[in-house]
């Protein structure tokens, strides 16, 4: 059976994968599958800004999508942006199959607070829930605790629920069964 | 999907139009990204853009104030956010003046941008519900929603269309339900006041110093209760209109007060020492004979003249029985889709009986009896048995008060009416009046009865 895909990209705390993991196993019913850690690509930092720049790690995520894949999702510690917006917590492609999210911004030490792993934990598990909706087509939810309403600062991220509205989780099902949200 | 706000991201940079194009449809907007203007503008050509992120520098061909004004050109409506690598006052202050909605610098945070596309979006909105109200609102009182092809009310139509851009006081006389407001609004949202308020005041529903609030307005504490400065009706209809309905039912007091803004149209507030002044046009209505009124000393005859100066005579509809078959059709078919009944016609037999009822409540008296025959009505098409009880009531002696007036009064009334009823048919009406002709004739001569 056709899986979904979770890669490292450059060094990661640990169990940050695992977050991800349990997170996409209790929502979606596919078998997760762990790739080998990929660099962060060359150039992709931007030495102006000493930022990351999000869409040369989706072009490189594209290049190692598995042929049995669902979908890709990356997770890397560094602080990624694009050249519109100061930074980004993830990024996905809409209704495509690779999804990526950055931990950098949801550490507590990022706001100069102390450490707080279970607090991490759960903010990478509703990111990793948002980016892999967009995947399958959800749009930003206006209810501020589902998983796919748009959080433009950290504090809407421990806003939401590690979980999607019924509204959102629906159509995510609904996705699931249609045949274009799975090619 | 938000599609009816799309959106153009335009950037020279591949990466720029990619990302702020992803990021925006994950907001559930429909995205395109255009690699420069000329392209920008030929996309704006076939698709009505909300909002454009136009990039002020692009290499070579349009710049972004350029592309800007192109899209404006065919797209006058399209709100344009201009993105700048740099901050410079003057830039920002060219692409303001040239038109941009928003200037912003990038990069920026992502909550700015959210909320500068949910607040641009919210105000397009409500333009555009207003656009639409506005329409509906105009729809419903142009000068064909009269229904009619009688030609006194032809006549009456093509003179509220001259006076509709003048200022002068218009006096509306007509028996009630003989559609005074419809024709009121009508002068009023086809003249240059259609955008402005258009205030209607009952003036015979309140008491007389209510109404002298509602119209004047008040200053806190002008009498008990008066917790903050209100404004009235004249002040609220600045710019446009005021319908003063039964005119003829306010008290003296008032009568010297509404003399007072016609002429100078300036007033006070109640408890107020400053002047307001107002630019307002009025138009006043009565089923009352102002002019007897006036003989009979129990209205101002210099406020009679004041508010007289258009006057327009809306007939009853027992006189204008041509249009009692379009009125019934056009009922039919408004009213039954609004109540939500398969009701599609009327027929010939039930028009004859509504042709002839004489309806002493004039064109409401007809709404109110088609739709309760809508809702009655068991088949797709109104009967005759419909309105059966139509016929039961007309047959029926009324209860109709007798004015205080001398017995020759009343006689002579009875005659007019008769003759009004019968098209002026000497013959029909003697036979209506239980008298023979040559009696009526005589009756014509001495009361000076011209018909």
């Amino acid at each position: 059976m056709n899986g979904l895909y979770v890669v490292a990209i450059g060094n990661l705390p640990d169990n940050a994968l695992d977050w991800a993991e349990n997170a996409i196993a209790e929502w979606f019913p596919f078998p997760v599958r762990r790739l080998p850690a990929l660099p962060i690509p060359e150039g992709a930092l931007d030495p102006k800004r000493g930022q990351y720049q999000s869409v040369e790690l989706m072009k490189m995520l594209a290049q190692h999508v598995p042929s049995d894949a669902i979908r890709i999702l990356g997770v890397a510690d560094v602080d990624l942006a694009i050249p519109m917006l100061s930074f980004l917590f993830g990024q996905a492609q809409f209704e495509g199959p690779v999804a990526l999210v950055s931990l950098r911004r949801l550490h507590q030490e990022f706001y100069g607070l102390p450490a707080d792993q279970t607090l991490l934990a759960e903010r990478t598990a509703k990111e990793v829930l948002h980016e892999l909706g967009h995947t399958f087509g959800l749009v930003h939810c206006s209810e501020p605790t589902c998983a796919m309403s748009l959080a433009t600062h950290i504090e809407l991220v421990d806003t939401k629920l590690e979980q999607y509205c019924t509204r959102c989780g629906m159509q995510l099902v609904e996705r699931f069964t249609s045949k274009e949200a799975m090619v | 999907m938000k599609k009816n706000w799309p959106i153009l991201v335009v950037d020279d940079e591949d990466v720029m139009c990619e990302s702020m194009g992803a990021w925006l449809r994950e907001d559930g907007y429909h995205v395109d990204t255009a690699p420069n203007g000329q392209k920008a503008v030929e996309l704006a050509k076939c698709m009505d853009y909300a909002i454009c992120f136009v990039d002020l520098k692009m290499p070579g061909g349009m710049d972004g104030i350029e592309t800007m004004m192109e899209i404006h050109r065919v797209r006058p409506e399209a709100s344009i956010i201009i993105i700048t690598a740099y901050a410079t006052v003057d830039t920002a202050i060219q692409a303001m003046k040239e038109g941009a909605q928003e200037y912003i610098v990038k990069p920026c945070n992502p909550q700015e941008i959210s909320m500068l596309v949910s607040r641009i979006l919210k105000l397009k909105k409500l333009q555009s519900e207003n656009a639409i109200l506005r329409k509906k609102l105009n729809r419903q009182y142009r000068h064909y929603d009269i229904i009619t092809k009688n030609p006194r009310m032809e006549e009456i139509l093509a003179l509220t269309k001259d006076v509709a851009d003048l200022r002068s006081t218009v006096l509306i006389r007509g028996e009630s339900g003989t559609g005074k407001e419809l024709v009121a609004r009508a002068v009023h949202f086809s003249g240059n006041r259609a955008e402005k308020p258009f205030i209607v005041v009952s003036c015979a529903a309140l008491t007389e110093t209510l109404l002298e609030s509602e119209l004047f307005g008040y200053e806190k504490g002008a009498f008990t209760g008066a917790a903050a400065q209100t404004k009235g009706k004249f002040e609220l209809a600045h710019g446009g209109t005021i319908f003063l309905d039964e005119i003829g039912d306010i008290s003296p007091k008032l009568q010297a007060d509404m003399l007072r803004v016609l002429q100078e149209r300036r007033f006070y507030r109640l408890g107020g020492t400053q002047e307001v002044e107002v630019d307002v046009r009025i138009i006043a209505a009565t089923n009352k004979d102002l002019a007897e009124e006036v003989q009979a000393g129990k209205f101002r005859e210099d406020l009679y003249y004041r508010l007289n100066v258009i006057e327009i005579r809306l007939p009853p509809l027992r006189q204008r029985r041509e249009d009692i078959p379009l009125l019934a059709e056009h009922f039919v078919q408004h009213l039954s889709s609004a109540l939500g009944r398969d009701v599609s016609g009327i027929s010939g037999a039930a028009l004859k009986i509504l042709i002839a009822y004489d309806w002493p409540g004039n064109v409401r008296e007809l709404e109110n009896v088609i739709e309760r025959a809508i809702v009655t009505c068991r088949n797709g098409t109104l009967d005759e048995q419909d309105f059966s009880w139509l016929q039961r009531n007309a047959g029926q002696p009324q209860n109709w008060e007798v004015p205080d007036v001398p017995l020759g009064e009343l006689e002579r009334r009875a005659i007019v009416a008769a003759l009004e009823r019968k098209h002026g048919n000497v013959k029909e009406a003697s036979t209506a009046l239980g008298i023979d002709r040559s009696t009526l004739y005589d009756k014509l001569k001495r009361y000076e009865i011209v018909h």
